[in-house]
């Protein structure tokens, strides 16, 4: 590993939590609302002179870890050293200081300027605001060393032209100009191309290379596109739901991608390659809600791959009869949400439930109903996470496994967070396969 | 294969305070029943103005010249009336943004209500219901859901709601403007592969508006790639994109970062605004293969193979090449402050 000098950003389990708030009678009676788990226990390190992509859906929470680890958003738990120093807490002052040394550039560069400024102004702003340039002509000077630097020359014909004379890749030139012309060390780049055309987006990707190495910078990649960042990331962390599902080099994250989410993610990838077709057997579903988050692995609801002890849970078992009943037709679906009655008990995650039958039907018909659905689609993950089912007097009840908590433990040369990795839930697993109560 | 869609010599122009923009230059396609046509191009090409020139919803002041023949009957000249008769059980549209499109105080069940009793109000409400929840169905959305609002889907199952909404009146073509941009990458694969099964399930004929060549590349039988309002290129996906013919589709496809991209490559310039466009060819600024002839006459389209078209002088015809027009053109490098 390497030397703590060599470390620019430590991030230790932290959490960034937004509450929501709840009704007004919630308040009323002191009740706090729920919390959307933006980011959930993150841990990396950011070597000087690295890029680090930070690769996941919209809702995985890449963007606020970006704005945490810059103090644009309060951390909720865990630290945040940069330099060696806990910045975590730092007053409005000493983060003033900090911002000379990280900056940010966002993705869309048509809100990130101010169309009333000129190019001059938005980009000497840092300057004055820091008060870092003496004068009316030091700042112009400057401004017009760093637009020729990304690439906006002769700088004379930009200086002063309004954002809405700009095309999309001449505004994200000068965002970037912005961001650097207080010389940082840090950059974080919040898809800084995904706004942009096609033709011009490896322009800006090789303009931000040059840019790294002429001034020694360190960028925090965030993106949803793993494509751009096979190309940027020297490492690439994949997150999902608030947190960290791999971590490792690129080579190795591309090449033999072991989380089943990355798997997915990588295979998704529109290529122009009509000799490719896109692939049938994707993850269903979308990211879940993060204030309420799946039981155990986040991912195991849409995973092809999960088993015994990824967290199955009632909620499972409403969005598998939901799925079933999308594909039943009419009477199908109605003869059985008869039965089964409304399904409000299930949307509280829980590992065991009763679900009483409903229209005169006995739990036995409850138990034909799952039967049927498994014997549709045996292959179905779910089946792997009951324990047991039981009739009782008009009701089914289900138990799943209790659910294991993943780790991010190392696989060759990155680490994961998934139980297929993890030799202590596979054994729990095998032992929970073994002692099943037959059916 | 029978062209359910012919588009002939189509010009689509708006007037604007700078002067007039042509985003659509004589524009001539055809789409056959049951297959997918992917139009492909940067953003301001023309390509969403020419999506909806086809179903003439253009906004107003828009001028439309030339024809679109809908089962021999032309679109440009049709009175709006017999036009907003068409669009759905004939034509259908899909929106880049599906929560803009949905009505936030109306549940999915009177979307859909809405929807059929506009076109077919002798359909019973137990009719309506049934024939609803089959095409929710088979984009996935459980009857379970059919009396929520909005606001209580994900983006992906908004877009398959609006896919189904399109689809329940069966029309025969369906024109889809980015369906999936505002997607992530999964749920945008599972919405391509909707899409790209509509002709097993629905019959439907599907034009794909996109800048991704990815997207083409993976869900369209025929693909059209614009450029400054023209049509650069047109052929079957396969063929187009093992030898693209024309400059423009060759450079596109090499600017697009996939995860099989070895070295980064970008078009030098930016796409021209449609007040002026350059004269001639107008690729010529930006095309690596300029000739003499390309900025002082207009491409004249041609055919190098029996199924394919493109407007590029590379490809001839020679006759109406002057002598000396195919030496390369001399021009000073592209500055960057012209660039995007």
């Amino acid at each position: 590993m390497s030397a703590p000098d060599d470390v620019l950003v430590s991030v230790r389990g932290l959490k960034t939590y937004y509450s929501i708030r709840g009704s007004f009678l919630d308040r009323l009676v002191g009740r706090t609302g729920a919390a959307v788990r933006a980011v959930d226990d993150v841990s990396l390190e950011l070597r000087k002179g690295e890029v680090l992509g930070l690769v996941g859906e919209s809702g995985s929470g890449k963007t606020t870890l970006g704005r945490t680890l810059l103090g644009l958003v309060p951390a909720t738990e865990g630290t945040v050293e940069f330099e060696g120093q806990d910045i975590t807490h730092a007053s409005e002052h000493d983060r003033r200081l900090l911002r000379r040394r990280m900056q940010i550039v966002f993705q869309d560069p048509h809100a990130s300027l101010n169309p009333a400024m000129t190019v001059a102004q938005a980009v000497g702003h840092p300057l004055e605001i820091h008060g870092l340039a003496r004068g009316r002509e030091e700042v112009r000077a400057r401004v017009a060393d760093v637009l020729e630097r990304v690439g906006l020359a002769p700088a004379e014909q930009f200086m002063d032209k309004f954002p809405s004379d700009l095309s999309g890749g001449q505004k994200q030139r000068a965002v970037i100009a912005r961001a650097i012309i207080l010389n940082p060390v840090l950059l974080v780049a919040d898809e800084p191309v995904s706004m942009l055309d096609m033709s011009v987006r490896a322009k800006i990707l090789e303009l931000m290379l040059a840019l790294k190495h002429d001034f020694d910078l360190t960028y925090l990649y965030i993106t949803h596109d793993l494509a751009t960042a096979k190309f940027f990331c020297d490492r690439i962390a994949i997150m999902y739901l608030g947190r960290i599902v791999e971590i490792g080099p690129s080579e190795a994250i591309y090449a033999d991608p072991k989380h089943p989410y990355t798997q997915a993610l990588l295979r998704a990838i529109p290529e122009p390659d009509p000799r490719r077709t896109i692939p049938r057997d994707l993850p269903r579903g979308e990211v879940p809600d993060a204030s309420r988050p799946p039981l155990g692995c986040s991912f195991h609801p849409r995973c092809p791959k999960a088993f015994e002890v990824c967290g199955w849970e009632s909620r499972d078992l409403k969005e598998l009869l939901e799925r079933r009943w999308a594909g039943l037709g009419e009477e199908g679906f109605e003869a059985e949400q008869a039965a089964v009655g409304p399904m409000e008990a299930l949307d509280v995650a829980k590992t065991h439930v009763r679900l009483a039958a409903h229209g005169g039907a006995h739990g036995s018909d409850l138990r034909g109903l799952l039967d049927r659905a498994r014997a549709a689609d045996p292959a179905e993950p779910f089946w792997t996470g009951v324990q047991e089912m039981r009739d009782a007097n008009g009701s089914l009840e289900i138990d799943w496994y209790d659910p294991v908590e993943p780790r991010l433990l190392p696989a060759d040369s990155v680490e994961v967070e998934c139980h297929l990795y993890d030799e202590t839930a596979l054994a729990e697993a095998a032992q929970r396969r073994q002692s099943r109560i037959p059916q | 294969m029978t062209a359910i869609l012919e588009v002939r010599d189509l010009r689509l122009w708006y007037g604007t305070a700078r002067g007039s923009v042509r985003a659509v230059d004589r524009v001539s396609l055809e789409i056959d029943a049951g297959s997918v046509l992917g139009l492909v191009g940067e953003s301001g090409c023309g390509k969403s103005t020419l999506g909806r020139g086809i179903l003439g919803l253009l906004p107003e002041g828009a001028r439309a010249d030339g024809e679109v023949l809908y089962k021999g009957r032309n679109l440009v000249t049709m009175s709006p009336r017999e036009l907003r008769r068409l669009r759905g059980p004939d034509l259908g549209l899909i929106f880049q943004e599906p929560m803009t499109r949905l009505n936030p105080l109306l549940r999915i069940e009177d979307h859909f209500r809405e929807t059929i009793e506009q076109h077919d109000s002798k359909l019973t409400p137990k009719d309506v219901r049934r024939r609803s929840l089959d095409t929710l169905g088979r984009m996935g959305i459980p009857p379970t859901r059919f009396r929520q609002y909005p606001h209580e889907f994900s983006g992906g199952m908004r877009q398959r709601i609006m896919i189904a909404l399109a689809l329940v009146l069966r029309p025969s073509l369906l024109v889809a403007d980015e369906p999936t941009t505002s997607l992530d990458v999964i749920v945008e694969a599972q919405i391509l592969r909707i899409l790209a099964d509509l002709k097993e399930n629905f019959d439907t004929a599907l034009l794909l508006i996109t800048h991704n060549l990815g997207i083409v590349a993976e869900a369209c039988d025929r693909v059209a790639v614009m450029y400054a309002g023209q049509i650069a290129e047109e052929g079957p996906a396969r063929d187009v994109f093992a030898d693209p013919k024309h400059p423009y589709t060759r450079e596109l496809l090499r600017s697009t970062i996939s995860l099989d991209t070895k070295v980064l490559h970008s078009i030098p310039g930016a796409p021209p605004n449609l007040i002026s466009p350059p004269s001639g060819c107008h690729f010529h600024p930006r095309c690596p293969d300029v000739m003499r002839v390309c900025p002082a006459h207009d491409p004249i389209e041609t055919q190098p193979d029996p199924d394919r078209r493109v407007l590029c002088w590379l490809h001839g015809p020679e006759r109406e090449i002057p002598d000396g027009g195919t030496a390369p053109l001399e021009r000073e490098q592209i500055a960057v402050a012209e660039e995007a």
